[in-house]
């Protein structure tokens, strides 16, 4: 009967098993054996080299590279995790109704039915030289000249982010909030606490596990991204992912395999400390 | 290089429909055993053709539907997407429209056929900068990967490029051009003449050059060898040194805020341009139409040191055999035929067989794009808007003029390896 019971269990798990197998572990192992390969210019010759890793290693450009990323990353991070509380914290306690909840939540998805690019493109206009913003200052006589940071910067690079990402924020910190027991806030309140002090010794500790998802989507998105790095920096900047890019775009997959590794690894201790410090399985 | 890259993801789908109707096309071919009878019924035929989006022009297809009965289905693509499809995929696509420095690339790896040039008709009036190389028979070829070094090789199935002319033709040219600065003259306030103009302190912060490492890296070394900083033995191959001091330079430009961005699409250029971001910038000749069809003044500047050509070019799928083939041989002497070079030639580009286009272009016309005379009426490009008014002259002036001072050819380097490499920290810098 045990058996039987084990055989079962085992067929249960075997299609997404498969489904995992096949779409992620295959593929990773194939990034991982091709970034030994060797390659020329029109081909790829399997090999076993450690050029790949050294080249990359060893070039101040990408130690720059993955600083600027991880920059961009941090950066975007902090705000969207500020703005995201607080969009989420006005969601779960001021809006009342629950009919009014899940409108005021769809509005914040809304953008979300359009590109990601044409919402990324679209800054570009109104940050220009003469774009909107620009033309708005200099009106007011806010400015007497065009700012030129606005756009193709760093500046536009995390804007872009920030404007995209903070709903990855916003809905699991929502979702932690509003599984929080009202009788928890009316018991800090009869205990004595300030508002401030119930947000940080209650609210915050509980919805740990919605920043912590909302984190890690943000972080991993960021650090893989090179389309807005590319459009809002024009071309200014690198980040990893553009420079997985243009070796791949050169045929050179070896070297983008190698980085693909790299950058890999490096996601993954950072999703791993984000797991050590939350368990966020109390939330699924 | 995605010149025109609207209407990508639907000429994808299509494609995959089209992969479907070849293969049906190719397997009952293959299990009747009469291949002959596709030929005699071009009809059944359709030719899957990738490329670079320039000469992916549906008007074409259309024509040629009407014309030969091939149904030609179009798929544009980026340059590098084009090397990599043409590379890894070889069975993917019937025709490959691709420029002559992927040729040197791509050739070699032994994935498309050389041509028979006892098949192409017109193959004696194609424009010599593709056979002997010389436009004149007193012209000196250009540096770079010039389409004449890459355009035969040594025998049916070689790989190996002949160093003069054979009977084995690697690609039918389509399109060409000779590429230089484009101004904003209302803005820029001087006169430029030179590609050093680029790097003069009055346009700080107002000046942008193409993202395309084997591109923009050209444009580096005219700009570079005019300004003095670095002297090339050939700016198409150059050696590690010329690439260090090169991207050096670059690095160290960019440092001082001279460029206000990096493009790298068609229409990244021309928005660049029509909003003001930048004044003075590498570009191609249709973003400088599409920057004036805005209302935008514009000017394709010629300059002293000459100009960078690049051209392009049908080269046949090794695959391709029995009817498909005959069907790309008919569907390349079309090609040749004059209705495709006049349509081409009004797109500002060049075409490969002068006579037969200007029997399909009004004398104004021809007048206009290949003689560098004053337009005696309203100039209309293929769509029929207008595009110059009476009385205009070409940017550059004739076809001898501008073709005949190519300074360089888009070229990949035997270095190449290293100067992406170097180009990447040049971005990241």
């Amino acid at each position: 009967m045990n058996r039987v019971n084990s055989w079962v269990t085992y067929l249960q798990v075997a299609p997404l098993s498969l489904v995992f197998l096949l779409f992620l572990v295959v593929p990773i192992v194939t990034i991982v054996v091709v970034s030994f390969f060797d390659y020329s210019t029109t081909q790829i010759i399997p090999a076993f080299l450690l050029q790949n890793y050294e080249e990359l290693l060893l070039s101040p450009v990408t130690w720059q590279t993955y600083l600027q990323t991880l920059q961009f990353a941090v950066i975007t991070w902090v705000l969207t995790l500020l703005i995201g509380f607080v969009i989420a914290y006005y969601l779960a306690f001021y809006v009342r109704s629950p009919t009014w909840q899940t409108v005021l939540f769809l509005v914040c998805t809304i953008p979300f039915w359009t590109s990601n690019i044409i919402r990324m493109i679209s800054w570009i206009p109104f940050l220009g030289r003469n774009g909107l913003m620009n033309s708005a200052l200099l009106q007011l006589g806010l400015i007497h000249e065009p700012l030129e940071f606005l756009l193709f910067s760093n500046f536009a690079v995390v804007l872009a982010y920030v404007h995209l990402y903070t709903l990855f924020m916003v809905v699991p910190i929502f979702n932690s909030m509003v599984r929080i027991d009202r009788s928890l806030l009316e018991a800090a309140r009869d205990g004595g606490a300030s508002g401030w002090q119930t947000l940080w010794n209650v609210i915050l500790p509980l919805c740990k596990p919605g920043i912590a998802i909302g984190s890690i989507f943000v972080v991993t998105i960021v650090m893989g991204d090179f389309v807005t790095v590319r459009l809002m920096s024009g071309g200014q900047t690198a980040s990893v992912g553009l420079m997985m890019m243009n070796a791949m775009s050169l045929l050179q997959y070896p070297a983008a395999a190698a980085n693909a590794v790299v950058l890999l690894i490096l996601v993954l201790l950072t999703v791993a400390v984000m797991m050590r410090l939350v368990d966020i399985r109390k939330e699924l | 290089m995605a010149r025109k890259s609207n209407g990508g993801i639907g000429r994808r789908r299509m494609l995959k429909g089209a992969a479907g109707m070849a293969g049906a096309a190719v397997g009952s071919g293959a299990i009747t055993g009469f291949p002959v009878i596709w030929a005699q019924n071009n009809k059944n035929i359709v030719l899957r053709q990738c490329g670079t989006g320039v000469s992916a022009i549906n008007e074409i297809a259309e024509k040629c539907k009407a014309d030969l009965g091939i149904t030609l289905q179009m798929t544009a693509l980026d340059s590098d997407a084009v090397v990599q499809r043409v590379v890894t995929q070889p069975n993917s696509f019937d025709i490959g429209d691709i420029e002559y420095w992927m040729i040197k690339k791509v050739f070699p790896a032994n994935t498309l056929q050389a041509m028979d040039v006892k098949k192409i008709k017109l193959f004696d009036k194609i424009v010599p900068i593709f056979t002997t190389g010389k436009l004149k028979p007193d012209s000196v070829i250009a540096q770079g990967t010039a389409p004449s070094t890459v355009s035969f090789v040594e025998g049916a199935g070689s790989t190996k490029f002949a160093k003069g002319q054979t009977q084995w033709f690697t690609a039918v040219p389509t399109i060409y051009n000779a590429d230089t600065l484009g101004i904003r003259p209302d803005l820029v306030g001087r006169k430029i003449d030179s590609w050093k103009d680029i790097l003069d302190p009055k346009f700080k912060g107002k000046t942008s050059i193409l993202n395309i490492p084997s591109i923009g890296i050209m444009d580096a070394a005219m700009i570079c060898e005019a300004a003095g900083i670095v002297k090339y033995g050939d700016k198409g191959n150059m050696t590690k040194a010329e690439i260090d001091k090169t991207i050096e330079f670059l690095i160290k430009t960019k440092k001082e805020g001279q460029f206000r961005a990096f493009w790298k699409t068609f229409d990244e250029s021309v928005n660049l341009m029509t909003s003001g971001e930048v004044v003075i910038q590498s570009m191609w000749s249709p973003a400088v139409s599409a920057v004036r069809g805005k209302g935008v003044p514009c000017t394709y500047q010629p300059l002293k040191e000459g100009y960078r050509a690049w051209g392009g070019g049908l080269a046949l799928a090794k695959h391709l055999q029995g009817a498909q083939l005959d069907a790309a041989y008919d569907y390349i002497n079309w090609y040749l035929s004059g209705w495709v070079g006049a349509f081409l030639n009004r797109q500002g580009y060049y075409s490969a067989v002068l006579d037969t286009a200007k029997a399909n272009m009004t004398e104004d016309e021809w007048g206009f794009w290949m003689e560098g005379k004053p337009a005696k009426g309203d100039i209309k490009n293929p769509q029929g808007q207008v595009v110059e008014k009476a009385g205009a002259v070409r940017d550059g002036g004739s076809f001898y003029d501008r073709m005949g001072a190519v300074a360089c050819w888009n070229a990949v380097m035997d270095e190449d390896r290293y100067m992406v490499q170097k180009w990447n920290q040049f971005i990241a810098a």
